[in-house]
């Protein structure tokens, strides 16, 4: 009795005990759920044009990719860390301290082509720190992340208090909200797309993103067939930081201001997003292009009720809404379907 | 199993006793260093804050402990603060009555998360995340932009927060009450014991016949009622309510909880060890106050301070395994040679 148990401590394990039963063929599962969400989209669109005729205009379509796309540029590696098994709540603070040390160097006459790498640098040491505390201390992500996501946040009222540095060049703030020219296309767009397309690549079609499959399916099972297990996920913690960096540096140039306060709040939005996408919370399964899906979808549900005059407090009934109706949905299909166990 | 136990209740001992030296500690320091500190208004003024995220940190040890997690602590307090003050500002309700709403309201707000997760199996971390947006989305629907301050409420309703029972501040006391009865029934009952069996092992509780789904249900209606004890205590202590009232608390209640030593994977953990780590965490804030040194590094202290704890935690556990496992070879090596 004494010996299974004992193999049963770690919290790697534990966590891996929590998987839900798995469910009905999960490919043909997860091919319905993007369907959904196409379907959902479509919806969103044609009810957005009847709503208001600013809506499917390019200029409304710029402004509402333009606004979400902090959010979506971080749920690209937030959807292989929950992928996974893991999660990282520190994103929005890592984004507040990007945006408070960019600010900071450039007060300092820091050149920001300096300054840009450094902040990017920071963002994946911080990432770093996290994947060390979770994969070599052998500690809960959630509360790793919950103990960095005050760590962030607090450096970064540190290094910048409670003022806001606005003077950055005019080159550096059309980046965050000029278009690539001749297009309607904001580059904070090309810079999601871009991300989008390569770790998309990476978790699907490639070794590694099979491994990052594996790991969350089963931890250990992975680690016993060769799988490096705590170096691949001390990457995913690089990777979400050094990108949530990159989120805090478009978002300082599109509001062309550096706050310590900056995206406060947006990891509820991000892990939104990537759950509405169809990733399990457990980890295991899920894919890159539900999790793109979803951010749109969100992008314009929030743009179609902000045009049609309802107020953000109902925006965000909405959200939270939608987040637990697409995890009820699924399980009423299947339990509806005799699938239950 | 009993070996198991033992090694979690010995850890949730140990980090008690730790936590009242620690926080003996670091008031011996904040007074060194800021004589003032032992004021009675200033203690009076540490335990009342203290007292009202214990509360809502009760509520969250109780849920942790069946390996689940309630983030909408902080959207429950805010709606029920806004919630109570409004009807106190229109004179609806009576202060007796509009106290008597607001923990309803708190119990109803936890009986749809138990609700969700139990009855659709939602995973309670998105569940609660959902309900975390919804209930801040309704306060700020029925606030409006709007703002309560002080001189809307009645005088009795602000008493509350300075209202002392034999010199000791009600708040306190209602804390102290609550970590008294809740801590006996989870050692002395059978319902108690469940909590415990569920968060360490879920499938080997189902087994016994636990019906875990009632027991999760009960413990979020518990955390929701909880936390809207806090909203209550938090709308008579602050005077001044706007919808985003208590934004972000959930960070100091988990952070309590888990400061406390309760595992964040469920199954060990004490309701004692997350009001003092509550406690500790006040007097952080408040040492920070005095000793003049800037607010600005209160945040990262207090990530700091997690992210110690929870490495202690793990240091110490690991520890313990080598320790027992070394005694378990031990002992098979003295026995083998037996028959």
């Amino acid at each position: 009795m004494t010996t299974p148990v004992e193999v049963d401590q770690s919290p790697r394990t534990a966590e891996a005990s929590m998987t839900r039963p798995s469910r009905a063929s999960a490919v043909s599962r997860l091919l319905r759920w993007e369907s959904l969400l196409v379907l959902v989209l479509v919806v969103l669109i044609v009810g957005g044009a009847r709503v208001s005729p600013v809506f499917a205009t390019a200029q409304n379509f710029s402004n509402l990719t333009v606004a979400t796309m902090e959010v979506g540029i971080m749920a690209m590696p937030m959807t292989l860390i929950i992928i996974a098994g893991e999660i990282d709540l520190s994103v929005e603070s890592m984004l507040g301290l990007a945006s408070a040390v960019l600010g900071f160097l450039w007060a300092a006459g820091v050149s920001l082509w300096i300054a840009i790498p450094v902040v990017l640098l920071m963002g994946a040491a911080g990432g770093l720190l996290n994947g060390l505390l979770v994969t070599r201390a052998g500690l809960p992500s959630l509360v790793v992340t919950l103990g960095t996501l005050a760590l962030f946040r607090g450096l970064a009222s540190v290094v910048l208090g409670p003022r806001a540095i606005s003077n950055f060049p005019g080159e550096f703030t059309a980046f965050g909200f000029g278009n690539v020219p001749g297009t309607p296309v904001p580059w904070p767009l090309v810079v999601f797309v871009v991300l989008a397309l390569a770790l998309g690549t990476v978790l699907h079609l490639t070794w590694p993103g099979r491994e990052v499959f594996a790991i969350g399916k089963n931890a250990s099972a992975a680690r016993y067939s060769g799988v490096r297990v705590a170096r691949l996920k001390t990457c995913l913690f690089v990777l979400s930081g050094a990108v949530a960096a990159g989120a805090g540096i478009i978002l300082t140039s599109r509001l062309s201001s550096a706050r310590a306060d900056a995206g406060q709040g947006l990891t509820l939005a991000v892990v939104t997003a990537v759950l509405l996408g169809g990733v399990d919370i457990f980890g295991g399964s899920g894919t890159l292009p539900g999790v793109v899906l979803a951010v749109f979808t969100l992008a314009i549900l929030q743009n179609a009720l902000r045009l049609a005059d309802v107020s953000t407090q109902l925006q965000s009934i909405a959200v939270g809404l939608l987040l637990i109706v697409s995890v009820v949905v699924p399980h009423v299909v299947i339990r509806i379907r005799g699938g239950s166990r | 199993m009993k070996s198991l136990r033992e090694l979690a209740a010995r850890l949730a001992r140990q980090r008690e006793w730790s936590l009242v030296a620690l926080i003996l500690l670091l008031s011996f320091g904040v007074w060194l260093k800021a004589p003032q500190f032992l004021s009675a208004a200033n203690l009076s003024q540490v335990a009342i804050l203290a007292a009202i995220i214990a509360v809502a940190a009760i509520g969250e040890a109780l849920v942790v402990i069946t390996r689940n997690v309630d983030l909408s602590v902080d959207s429950t307090i805010g709606l029920v603060a806004y919630a109570v003050a409004e009807l106190l500002r229109q004179h609806t309700l009576g202060v007796t009555g509009a106290i008597a709403f607001g923990i309803c309201l708190g119990l109803v707000l936890g009986m749809i998360n138990g609700g969700i997760i139990t009855l659709f199996r939602v995973p309670s971390i998105v569940a609660t995340l959902g309900t975390l947006s919804i209930y801040r989305g309704f306060a700020y629907l029925i606030a409006g932009g709007g703002q309560i301050s002080l001189s809307d409420l009645p005088a009795e309703y602000i008493a509350l927060a300075r209202a002392s029972v034999l010199g000791i501040p009600l708040y306190v006391v209602v804390a102290a009450v609550l970590t008294l009865m809740v801590s006996i029934y989870l050692r002395q009952t059978r319902f108690g014991r469940q909590v415990y069996a569920i968060g360490s092992n879920p499938e080997g509780a189902a087994v016994l016949g636990i019906r875990s789904r009632l027991v999760v249900f009960a413990v979020f209606a518990a955390s929701g009622c909880l936390a809207g004890l806090a909203g209550v205590l938090w709308g008579a202590k602050y005077g001044t309510i706007t919808a985003g009232a208590a934004d972000g608390v959930v960070l100091l209640v988990i952070a309590s909880a888990v400061v406390g030593g309760v595992n964040i994977f469920g199954g060990s953990g004490s309701v004692v060890g997350a009001v003092l780590g509550a406690l500790f965490l006040g007097l952080v804030a408040n040492g920070l106050t005095l000793s003049r040194l800037s607010q600005f590094w209160l945040q990262a202290i207090y990530g700091l301070v997690i992210l110690v704890a929870v490495a202690a935690d793990a240091a110490i556990v690991r520890r313990l395994l080598r320790a027992s496992a070394e005694r378990r070879r031990a002992i098979t090596a003295t026995e083998a040679p037996q028959p």
